[in-house]
């Protein structure tokens, strides 16, 4: 008899990546965040628990796990339960439709590396984290704190304003797929040859500019802003409520990452896989690659925060509404031409490709330029006499 | 994916069945709720898995683009609208009260004079058959294509003129909007 039926097979992954998410996050995701900012800043971050600190996990685990569990004496008990979990499982659900690589086979079980290939699987994607903000609006209106409230107010304001450019950013993506499914869209990228990061260049920024914003986080924390709020919507949170708010932040942060990675970088594909020379990345798994590159991404949401600093909330709603959706209405109809430049055809994406490359190499020499101009002008403003 | 299994001509037999009976009685309740719950915020919560349910509804019906919609825009965008507006003008005063049910006998009377012709209708109309195809919804030119290239190919072939006449609808609603807001926001200063 077959134990390792292919529904037997879906369920365990199912299980296998509910386990092992959260685990990633807490032992890894974390540490590793602590120990670069540290870096980043100049110190050391968490050193004492086990070697090197990498058993911090386990202290983290068990100090949210003991600590007492409050709930404000005013607060809306069913809503501020129910908020947590509202803010962990659409991220989870999310990662059902994320291909981490290939069909493969491990002996004689051949299987698939993602839970389902659903047809409107980007559609689906954009659907399931849009509910993950009510676990923030519904905790900060919960608990009975002004702090609170005014975070999950902010929450949903922003996530709301920053759902748009994000979905354009993709639209414009889709020109290119032709396909929603998240497997389709990386094999169409293997037979291209192309990665849709260069012809989407422009909507890649997008899509990250505003998954930071979906995730909040920094510089667009807004929401938990701790020197307007005390922590936000989650001020009266504590205990494993307050790890599943944590757990659910990060799990975002991942779906985002993984969005990201398949639809702009070609997924569990290695670079450029069709140049000869290059064929020696194929030593690699597939789905080290797609984790390398996911973790490139959380590498830049840590680099992110420890760099820049918060912004103001009028300031967030401008760069949204008045740059962000602007910018991708225009990214779609230059994509759109550029593909119905050459129907039938790749060569307008390629040559769409090269007009963003060399637009970025320009601006990034520009920026370098002004800021040495700028730096030999605060050298001249010294006072002769203060230079020793 | 399913189909090859199910009756043709049957969208909602067997398995499917049971979970839209499941689907339509939970949101029918939920429906209710929304009307019954003391508190606002209650209220929106219950419209959202009504909401929720009637996407799960659509997707049974192989529609899953207008499923993921559904959840998109009325779930992750409308909802939270209202949540938001809910927030902030909500009085703690106006928390407990019953706001709308103190007119129920007067609204008793509206149902029931509109639920018996209703009922009649129903009765007595024979409906033409409902489509017998069970991929009536994702096939494009008689080829099996998705949910999401069919309602494409429906809205901006067949029914382009209207499609725009409803976004021209709302642009001016939009900017009737801005106007609104301008104009208030100019007599404060």
């Amino acid at each position: 008899m077959k134990v390792l039926t292919p529904t037997v097979l879906t369920y365990l992954k199912v299980v296998i990546l509910v386990a092992v998410v959260p685990a990633i996050i807490g032992f890894v995701v974390v540490l590793a965040e602590r120990r670069l900012m540290g870096f980043m800043q100049a110190r050391l971050g968490p050193n004492r628990v086990g070697p090197k600190g990498l058993l911090q996990g386990v202290a983290d685990l068990v100090k949210l796990v003991t600590k007492e569990d409050i709930t404000p004496s005013r607060a809306e008990r069913a809503v501020y339960f129910l908020a947590p979990v509202l803010a962990v499982i659409p991220a989870l659900t999310a990662l059902a439709v994320i291909p981490f690589g290939p069909a493969i086979r491990i002996g004689k079980v051949k299987t698939t590396l993602w839970v389902t290939d659903v047809n409107i699987g980007l559609l689906f994607l954009l659907a399931i984290t849009s509910i993950g903000v009510y676990g923030i609006i519904l905790g900060g209106w919960a608990s009975n704190n002004k702090y609170s409230l005014l975070g999950g107010l902010r929450s949903a304001a922003q996530l709301v304003s920053y759902e748009v450019p994000m979905g354009l950013a993709l639209v414009s993506v889709l020109l290119m797929t032709r396909s929603l499914s998240m497997v389709e869209i990386v094999h169409r990228q293997g037979r291209l040859h192309l990665w849709f990061i260069f012809p989407g260049l422009l909507a890649f920024f997008i899509y990250f500019v505003s998954g930071v914003a979906e995730t909040n986080r920094n510089p667009f924390d807004l929401p938990e802003a701790e020197s307007e709020l005390v922590s936000g919507f989650n001020t009266e949170y504590s205990g494993v409520k307050f790890a599943f708010f944590f757990l659910g932040e990060y799990a975002a942060m991942i779906v985002i990452s993984c969005v990201a990675v398949t639809v702009f970088l070609g997924g569990w594909l290695p670079p450029f896989p069709h140049v000869a020379a290059l064929k020696f990345l194929r030593i690699l798994p597939p789905l080290g690659w797609f984790l390398i590159k996911a973790g490139l991404f959380l590498f830049g949401y840590i680099w992110f925060r420890s760099t820049f600093p918060r912004y103001r909330f009028d300031q967030l709603m401008a760069l949204g509404w008045k740059w962000l959706i602007p910018i991708s209405l225009a990214n779609i109809v230059i994509v759109a031409c550029a593909i119905l430049a050459t129907p039938g055809r790749s060569n307008g994406m390629f040559v769409l490709s090269y007009i963003f490359g060399g637009l970025f190499v320009v601006m990034f020499l520009l920026a370098k330029l002004r800021q040495k101009l700028a730096r030999r002008e605060r050298l001249a403003a010294i006072p002769a006499s203060a230079v020793e | 994916m399913t189909g090859a299994q199910a009756v043709p001509g049957a969208l909602l037999t067997g398995a499917a069945g049971w979970l839209f009976v499941i689907f339509a009685v939970l949101a029918l309740g939920m429906a209710i709720a929304v009307v019954v719950a003391r508190n606002p915020i209650h209220s929106a919560l219950f419209l959202l898995s009504s909401f929720l349910l009637v996407a799960c509804i659509f997707i049974l019906q192989q529609a899953e683009f207008v499923g993921a919609v559904q959840i998109l825009v009325y779930a992750g965008g409308i909802m939270v609208l209202f949540l938001f507006v809910i927030m902030l003008v909500h009085q703690r005063g106006v928390r407990e009260r019953l706001t709308f049910q103190h007119q129920w006998d007067v609204a008793l009377l509206f149902v029931l004079a509109f639920l018996l012709p209703f009922l009649y209708v129903l009765w007595t109309e024979r409906f033409p058959d409902l489509p017998q195809n069970l991929d009536a919804f994702r096939t494009v030119r008689g080829k099996i294509a998705g949910n999401t290239q069919a309602v494409a190919w429906v809205l901006y072939r067949d029914y382009l003129l209207p499609f725009e006449v409803a976004s021209v609808f709302l642009l001016v609603a939009m900017i009737g909007a801005v106007v609104l807001g301008k104009r208030s926001a100019e007599k404060v200063d």
